[in-house]
């Protein structure tokens, strides 16, 4: 390292480079798919690829081409997937706390299926569920994706959320119980507000597994109005044998992940926040 | 009026754990009493059977003459001051120390009112509209003293209020939570392992071990005559010399020094058995002068220099026994081999077997 001050590291300089390289790395096919997107039919295609595109190859046609039936699918995903977080949160706190706080007998047990259930890889579900959902009717209903995607996701949230109540100190409730609160009240006022953080965290994870399950979303849901996005998307390049329409599928793409990446950003403040500190001692 | 009374409590977790074994205890209205014990003692359990957290095995609780053992503790109008100092995170220092009265239907201008009288008192105006988080540890304990104080209590519960404050801050706060308690006229009841803290603070002392009282009584009584072996070596420090000897034609044997014996019936077990543990302070023990008679011979293996004063370690001649003695740091004395002399009205007795104190 000839020429460097004394004293100078060049870990910065790699710890840098670093960064950047796996920037790209993760951003990449993103960063193609938003690309797409944006450049005219002919520049897609065109050869040698077009990385930077003149103001002319760009357009805003395939996203006008999405058109409102795709405002439909985004409604559809989004309830499915709110509905089914909240679900799973409203369940597995309560049973996350439980299992927590009282000693039960057989704690471990429980716990152990509880992991066995979510190792169990869920694609080799759904041809058992789609007997299920034949059977009790509920094909074309958006029952037939909340209840196994609360289902699924139970499992993760009960771990992660029971691990978080044990982290919590049991003086504050102690001290709740001394002040006056009720059980209930406890819960509400004084352990609901700290867990905020453990619940965005577990309830982005379920949001994420809803909004993009594919193989569910095909097999129970056949009319095209109840649609989620994954579907809708893997629809467009089907809809024609001969040629890929990469523009509306990457533009349908973009679209359909916008809402989730702006939620994750929304909430990362409240995950970040650290809302227990100075509860005890710091 | 409230005075707090505990009678035979017992507390059993499962069949082997039983931390609280039987314990009858009493604390008067302005009585501040210190439960005191090394870990593992009961005494944490001891205060939550108090508070009402865990209900006790067998036994009842009274306050104020009423039984309170089955009344969840909300109800029972008592308040406590935690280790942690459990303040709740997401509310600021008004709605902590408010939230007690708040919910217990007070009227919002007398809740102000307290809130803002206890805080001038502790000093906390200008926290008010801060949270925890942003406070430093000397101002959240003091915040959860506000929380317990502004309540107005039958009986205020302390659990180591002190230990997560720096050494200096801490002999400043003792100093203060000794004042403020003593205008509250109420049962106190505190716990610590820090004897120090038991010394200074209370009007009386409960030392607790192995799930049982010890000895319950003033600190200086305790200090003195110590009712059994455990107390007289928990309290004081550096620690009481308690050495088993033989007894010989009724003296006590320490090396080819014969110690006599005190006149009491309650030696016969001791004479039986011939063996007897003697119990001296270190600061009763002094290096002898040319005019000194029955001096004990022995050998310094260990000098440690206090700053105020020098702790010698002695190994008595003729014997496997080892003495620690206090001297002032400018004494002086020749060569390795010294005598000292053992002050006769400082010594403690106690039976081997059972560890009690033998009563003159």
């Amino acid at each position: 390292m000839a020429g460097t001050s004394p004293g100078r590291k060049p870990t910065p300089i790699i710890l840098w480079i670093g960064v950047i390289l796996t920037i790209i790395f993760c951003l990449a096919p993103v960063l193609w798919q938003l690309l797409t997107s944006f450049k005219t039919n002919n520049a897609i295609q065109a050869i040698p690829t077009i990385y930077f595109p003149s103001f002319n190859q760009l357009t805003l046609n395939h996203y006008a081409q999405l058109g409102l039936t795709f405002l439909r699918y985004v409604l559809n995903s989004a309830f499915v997937s709110f509905t089914s977080t909240a679900l799973c949160l409203a369940i597995g706190a309560p049973a996350a706390y439980t299992l927590a706080r009282l000693k039960l007998p057989g704690e471990n047990i429980i716990l152990s299926f509880v992991l066995i259930v979510s190792l169990f890889p869920y694609v080799l579900l759904f041809l058992g569920l789609l007997e299920v959902v034949k059977s009790l009717n509920l094909g074309n209903n958006y029952i037939a994706l909340i209840v196994p995607y609360t289902a699924i996701n139970l499992p993760l949230t009960l771990l992660i959320l029971r691990s978080f109540f044990q982290q919590l100190p049991k003086d504050l409730e102690d001290s709740a119980k001394i002040d006056g609160y009720t059980t209930l009240s406890m819960l509400w006022y004084i352990v609901l507000p700290m867990t905020v953080p453990a619940l965005v965290t577990t309830g982005i994870l379920t949001f994420i597994f809803a909004w993009n399950e594919f193989i569910f979303a095909l097999t129970f849901i056949t009319r095209e109005s109840l649609y989620t996005i994954p579907v809708a998307v893997a629809q467009i390049g089907g809809s024609s044998v001969y040629e890929i329409p990469y523009g509306p599928i990457a533009a349908a793409t973009v679209a359909g992940t916008l809402p989730l990446v702006i939620l994750v950003l929304l909430f990362q403040r409240r995950i970040v926040q650290g809302i227990t500190a100075g509860a005890v001692k710091g | 009026m409230a005075k707090l009374e505990l009678n035979n409590i017992r507390k059993q977790f499962g069949h082997q754990i039983v931390p609280v074994k039987d314990m009858t205890l009493e604390v008067e209205d302005g009585e501040f009493l210190t439960l005191l014990g090394p870990s593992g003692c009961g005494k944490s359990t001891l205060l939550r059977l108090i508070a009402g957290l865990e209900q006790p095995t067998k036994g009842t609780v009274k306050i104020g003459g009423q039984n309170v053992t089955s009344i969840p503790p909300g109800k029972r109008n008592i308040a406590m001051v935690f280790q942690s100092y459990a303040l709740y995170p997401h509310m600021t220092v008004f709605d902590n120390i408010s939230a007690a009265l708040k919910l217990r239907k007070i009227p919002q201008e007398e809740i102000q009112q307290r809130v803002n009288q206890v805080a001038y008192k502790l000093g906390l105006e200008n926290l008010l509209s801060r949270k925890p988080g942003q406070l430093s540890g000397g101002q959240r304990q003091r915040v959860a003293l506000a929380r317990s104080l502004v309540r107005e209590p039958d009986v205020f519960l302390l659990d180591e209020p002190l230990s997560n404050l720096d050494a200096l801050l801490r002999e400043q706060v003792r100093a203060d939570l000794k004042q403020l308690f003593n205008t509250q006229q109420k049962p106190v009841v505190y716990v610590t392992h820090d004897q120090t803290e038991a010394m200074t603070l209370s009007s009386k002392i409960a030392i607790l071990y192995d799930g049982y009282l010890q000895q319950l009584a003033s600190p200086h009584e305790i200090y003195m005559t110590p009712a059994n072996q455990f107390v007289a070596g928990f309290v004081g420090s550096p620690q009481m010399n308690l050495l088993p000897l033989k007894i010989e034609n009724q003296s006590a044997v320490l090396g080819n020094y014969r110690i006599p014996l005190p006149q009491s019936p309650q030696l016969r077990e001791s004479l039986k058995k011939g063996t007897i543990t003697l119990g001296i302070r270190p600061e009763d023990i002094k290096l002898a002068t040319i005019e000194d008679e029955n001096t004990v011979e022995g050998k310094i293996f260990l000098i440690e220099d206090l700053g105020k004063e020098k702790l010698l370690s002695v190994r008595v001649n003729d014997s496997e026994q080892t003495l620690r003695l206090m001297v002032p740091a400018d004494q002086t004395w020749e060569g390795e081999v010294i005598k000292l002399v053992l002050s006769p009205q400082q010594m403690h007795w106690f039976e081997i077997e059972t560890g009690n104190r033998i009563k003159e």
